[in-house]
């Protein structure tokens, strides 16, 4: 049975942007062994904590959304566990209401991005626009 | 001129009374169609809490019972991801 499921976690802020990028494959890549297919991915970058969590009082957040079976859930969080460059994190299982939430937020965010980058080079944009037209 | 106030059926204040018209509450989410609460919002999820970072009872937001277990599991997500404070004061 596949599930859909997302994990948040925050990583330690004295990793450097290679660090995080190593810890973030490692988990991608681990869904990825185990049968799992990894939906959609966010870095939050750097974030303030809201209270301090093993003295540090900022952490980078990395958002993984996957479908995996129910046991491979175990096999994450003992790997976060494992893991000292993780601080905190959480999994949670998504149910069809928030499946459809989540891929309104997705969207939101890919329109918003698509409207930034939009923005500073609005002449090539009009260009293309006609041509995808006539198709 | 008591007679005809009577036979009239009205009763006269010399005051108007002080009728208090309080605004119905009603459900956000049940109004807005909302269907799933995000813990990954703090800035939302600030509107149910209080300036200590408390919880406020559905008596005050108005919130139907299901969505307030929705809104309270919710929170107390984002609390441990660090996203919103235990306790906090001058929260907002």
């Amino acid at each position: 049975m596949i599930k859909q499921y997302e994990t948040v976690f925050i990583a330690t802020p004295v990793l450097s942007d290679a660090q995080m990028k190593e810890a973030v494959a490692k988990y991608v890549s681990l869904i990825k062994d185990n049968g799992g297919e990894v939906v959609y991915e966010e870095d939050w970058g750097l974030k303030q904590l809201a209270y301090p969590i093993q003295h540090k009082t900022s952490g980078f957040y990395y958002l993984i959304e996957f479908k995996a079976d129910p046991q491979f859930v175990a096999t994450l969080e003992t790997q976060y566990h494992r893991d000292e460059r993780i601080i905190r994190f959480i999994t949670v299982a998504l149910d069809k209401n928030a499946v459809a939430y989540a891929e309104k937020r997705r969207a939101n965010k890919a329109a918003k991005e698509a409207a930034k980058a939009e923005a500073p080079a609005e002449a090539p944009a009009a260009e293309v626009e006609p041509e995808a037209k006539e198709d | 001129m008591a007679q005809t106030n009577e036979q009239n059926g009205e009763i006269r204040y010399l005051n108007p009374p002080a009728v208090e018209v309080r605004k119905k509450k009603y459900c956000r989410f049940k109004k807005a169609g909302i269907k799933y609460v995000d813990y990954k919002d703090p800035e939302f999820l600030k509107k149910f809490l209080n300036e200590q970072g408390k919880i406020l009872p559905r008596r005050i937001t108005g919130t139907s019972l299901k969505f307030q277990r929705k809104v309270a599991q919710a929170i107390k997500r984002a609390r441990s991801l660090a996203l919103l404070p235990y306790v906090t004061d001058l929260l907002k």
